[in-house]
């Protein structure tokens, strides 16, 4: 792994190249691309070309075809996207997206402008299908093939995470993450894929998570979780797994089984799900909310995320609830029901505790717990103790997929203000729709990118800088599994005294339940606000 | 290279448009073959476009949402900037349509020493382009007066509109100023703002410098060498009556304006001015983000290989049962080389 340059020594700079970008090369250099897929993950996915191989090679052992493969591909999904096809043709090259998307903003590169990432395209496309580009070459932008531009594109692809803020600033809405992750599975079809993708998404083939946590590990480790419940309020929790006719399947992502401090949240699931006496089951096959397969292609997107109604089918639930996390929730809600739908088998979510029923899920049949949650709340089903969140002054980050894939803005935010009582909003430029990245998402939450993480990073962390120099803001809360996994390190770089907690942590912390012990700490162990002098206490 | 590319072949059609009708004789060319080929390839031009997009599936429902979905009734839904009907999202398109909605968010970023980033208020290119793109209308509508008879009564009211704002000089449309104006800030723009000009192109600078042509020499035509408008009418009409006559005595002023405006017509369909049409068939913009409350059918959809629970607990049969996990299986029903590590 590359050695990541101290904050005060990290180089920011704006200046454009000399050179035109068309003549400017790409250069892989420690920190700023992600390592190749490993053949055995390619083969788990029958992926093409599987072999092995890096970036820093001269040659890539592309197939003899190669140019031919892509092309084809390229034709093929012109056909198939309106998005694509009318993108290629109406840029206007006004430049309104340049400056908004992270990775320019924290790299300065100028490649790293959505419109030029897409021009990275667009170039080729002009050459193979305009008459213009045909004849006139580069005088109007377009240029050949080479193996030199699939290495470029291999960078710039593998530099974007698919956050959709350029699209959100386009007066027409050309989206820079369509072409993405449609030059993702371009370059996929030749096997020039990075193994942060791959491997999560064979294991989450084969195994049912990314992280290939097999069944009986899976269960386990949630067993675990209720021990560390029953520790914090001697409340002792049953969950089911594979349990069929349960009303609910609730399917979370992996990443909050495997580590802090999306652990918390999971303990966060359990506890609220037990103190509403909700009939629903953990599936160890359908164990991944998140979709990797998403970073690779739209078919293995469907690929993996065929599980959620596979199993919902075979145990015979009611209806789906999915837990927090951000491209996940792209996922269901704008390709779901389109790729492995009609969901006919399940009934439009109802909550049995409150009896509202969800309309706006009447086809996916599968709800976002936090609307889930927000219902009893504002039900009044739970009761909360918000002071036992106040040892925390909490700000809120929007992931980029439920910000613009979604717009799932409010249900947190009501929650929130329902579990905590010290609550600050970042500037309005940086929340909401407007977002910043997190810098790690669609797939680049890898060691090895860690100086890019850092810089696509820089705007999200230097807006909580901003609420943490103001208000003394030291938690940011998220409703994101990468967000939960990779936010810590980035706040620990940019802005160091400020944790990262899931929103129901929060929740966990502040739900009085019932039959507890007296409560002396949150769910990591930290003294309650005015129980600092029971710390040493046994709990 | 761009720039000066641009800058010939704008200057370039004006030489050979002035050079052609005052020595070359070739004024039933300008005059009357011109525009009829410009026409043929606007409208020919421009349909094909629009088929040929149209003829490309929507696979998936991918509006970008800039604002809080439908979703409990008691949370305030954004229903124009997240819409979750076709009647909300008919208003998001005419927002964006008529006022540039997305563009009127545009910042501009700043840093400061210590990594710290500021966004500035940046509503500059939304005010020109606005402005260019409303002048450009009026004045293309002004401009039906020479191809109807009787005129109808909304483009004199145009017209007095535009000229009743009049100062000093009479007779001087207030939209031919403001449209010179920021077609020249947008051409400065994209000249001086070091990112936009790293990234044009010579298909960039051409429609610019194209459209500020046809707008200096239509200033010409008219105050400065006030050309006969009676001759240039009788021109006109006889262009759409599909009985062209070429009046005597027209300056060279007009055919040079005349001739750049059927440029333009005639590039229009190949180039990025097709945004004018590609905008109401942009997905991210025209469909409702309700894909949770109705099925979006993709038209290609079609089956994938994947992995079944069947082979799923064929694969760890052994380990769930051990886990006290329940299985569709047991052990001994099951194929005896179920279990792997
Ligand atoms: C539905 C109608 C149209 C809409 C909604 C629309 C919208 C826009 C927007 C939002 C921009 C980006 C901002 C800018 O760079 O100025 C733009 C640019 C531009 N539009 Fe349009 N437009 C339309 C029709 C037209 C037409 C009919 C023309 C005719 C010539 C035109 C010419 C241009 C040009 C030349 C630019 C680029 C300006 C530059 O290079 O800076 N547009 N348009
Ligand atoms: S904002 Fe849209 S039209 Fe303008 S340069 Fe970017 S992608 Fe092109
Ligand atoms: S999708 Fe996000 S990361 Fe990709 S180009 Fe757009 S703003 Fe940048």
């Amino acid at each position: 792994m590359a050695k990541v340059p101290k904050p005060s020594e990290l180089e920011l700079q704006h200046e454009l190249p000399k050179t035109e970008w068309m003549d400017t090369p790409s250069v892989f250099k420690p920190g700023n691309f992600s390592y190749p897929g490993k053949a055995k993950n390619l083969k788990v996915l029958g992926l093409a070309n599987p072999r092995e191989w890096s970036p820093n090679d001269q040659d890539w052992k592309l197939p003899a075809d190669w140019k031919n493969i892509v092309l084809e591909g390229l034709r093929e999904r012109i056909d198939k996207y309106r998005t694509l096809k009318v993108f290629m043709d109406i840029c206007v090259r006004c430049g309104a997206c340049a400056d908004k998307c992270h990775f320019y903003l924290g790299s300065g590169d100028p490649k790293n402008m959505p419109v030029l990432r897409a021009e990275l395209l667009r170039s080729v496309y002009r050459k193979e299908f305009t008459l213009a580009g045909k004849i006139m070459g580069s005088m109007v932008g377009a240029r050949d093939l080479t193996e030199d531009v699939i290495k470029e594109w291999f960078m710039y692809f593998f530099q974007c995470t698919e956050c959709r803020r350029c699209s959100l600033f386009c007066p027409y809405g050309i989206d820079t993450a369509e072409f993405t992750i449609i030059g993702r599975e371009l370059l996929n079809l030749i096997g020039c894929n990075i193994d942060w993708v791959v491997g999560p998404a064979a294991n989450c083939y084969q195994t049912g998570n990314h992280l290939g946590i097999q069944p009986h590990a899976f269960k386990d480790m949630l067993e675990f979780f209720v021990d560390e419940i029953e520790a914090v309020n001697g409340i002792r929790i049953e969950p089911s797994f594979n349990r069929k006719g349960a009303e609910f399947l609730f399917v979370t992502p992996s990443g909050d089984v495997f580590a802090d401090p999306g652990t918390y949240t999971l303990m966060g699931y359990l506890m609220l799900f037990h103190e509403i006496g909700l009939d629903y089951t953990w599936s160890t096959y359908a164990s991944e909310g998140g979709n990797f397969g998403f970073f690779t292609s739209h078919e293995m997107m469907k690929r993996l995320n065929s599980k959620m109604y596979a199993e919902a089918k075979r145990l015979g639930v009611k209806s789906i609830i999915g837990g927090e996390c951000g491209h996940m929730w792209r996922v269901i809600n704008q390709y779901m029901d389109t790729v492995n739908g009609p969901a006919d088998f399940l009934e439009v979510p109802k909550s049995p505790i409150t009896g509202t029923t969800f309309h706006n899920a009447a086809s996916t049949k599968m709800i976002h717990i936090v609307e889930f949650t927000a219902d009893l709340i504002k039900n009044g089903k739970l009761k909360l103790d918000a002071s036992r969140n106040d040892h925390l002054k909490v700000t809120y980050h929007d992931s980029c997929n439920t910000a613009r894939g979604m717009g799932f803005f409010d249900e947190p935010r009501y929650v929130l203000n329902s579990v905590c009582n010290n609550f600050y909003e970042m500037p309005a430029n940086t929340i909401r729709e407007q977002t910043f990245c997190c810098g790690s998402g669609s797939g680049l939450n890898n060691d090895e990118f860690m100086e890019m993480r850092m810089r696509g990073g820089l705007p999200r962390a230097n807006a909580v800088r901003h609420v943490n120099e103001k208000f003394g803001v030291n938690t940011l809360s998220c409703i994101c599994a990468i967000d939960r996994a990779v936010l810590p390190t980035l706040m620990n770089y940019w802005v160091p005294d400020v944790s990262v907690y899931g929103l129901h942590e929060l929740v966990g912390n502040a739900m009085v339940m019932e039959g507890e012990t007296e409560r002396t700490t949150d769910l990591r162990g930290e003294p309650l606000p005015g129980m600092e002098d029971n710390e040493n206490e046994d709990i | 290279m761009g720039i000066k590319f641009s800058l010939v072949a704008v200057v370039g059609l004006i030489l050979a448009a002035y050079i052609g009708v005052t020595a070359a004789g070739l004024s039933h060319f300008f005059g009357v073959s011109m525009p009829y080929l410009a026409m043929i390839l606007f409208l020919g031009g421009f349909v094909y476009r629009v088929l040929k997009w149209g003829r490309a599936p929507v696979p998936f429902r991918i509006p970008t949402t800039g604002g809080q979905e439908k979703s409990l009734p008691w949370i305030k839904h954004a229903k124009f900037d997240n819409p979750s009907t076709k009647g909300q999202t008919f208003v998001r398109m005419a927002l964006e349509v008529l006022l540039f909605r997305s563009l009127f968010r545009n910042t501009k970023f700043e840093i400061e020493k210590g990594h710290k980033l500021f966004y500035q208020w940046e509503k500059w290119l939304w005010l020109a382009s606005l402005t260019f793109h409303y002048c450009f209308l009026v004045i293309l509508l002004r401009h039906l007066r020479f191809f109807t008879e009787p005129v109808p009564f909304f483009v004199h009211g145009l017209e007095g509109l535009d000229g009743f704002l009049q100062v000093g000089l009479p007779g001087i449309y207030i939209t031919d100023g403001l449209f010179i104006l920021a077609v020249t800030y947008l051409i400065i723009r994209r000249l001086i703002i070091p990112q936009v000009r790293y990234i044009s192109l010579p298909q960039d600078y051409f429609p610019l410098f194209l459209i500020l042509g046809i707008g200096l020499t239509g200033i010409l035509t008219r105050y400065v060498y006030k050309v006969d408008l009676i001759k240039v009418k009788t021109l006109t009409m006889g262009l759409i009556s599909f009985h062209p006559v070429i009046p005597a005595g027209i300056g060279p002023i007009f055919f040079i304006h005349f001739a750049l405006v059927c440029t333009l017509f005639a590039y229009f369909p190949f180039s990025k001015l097709m945004h004018a049409g590609g905008i109401f068939l942009s997905p991210t913009r025209n469909l409702p983000n309700d894909s949770r409350i109705k099925r979006h059918v993709n038209p290609w959809n079609y089956p994938v290989k994947v992995h079944s629970y069947a082979e799923y607990e064929d694969h760890f049969r052994e380990k769930m049962v051990e886990a006290g996990l329940p299985v569709d299986k047991e052990l001994e029903e099951a194929p005896s080389a179920s279990a792997k590590p």
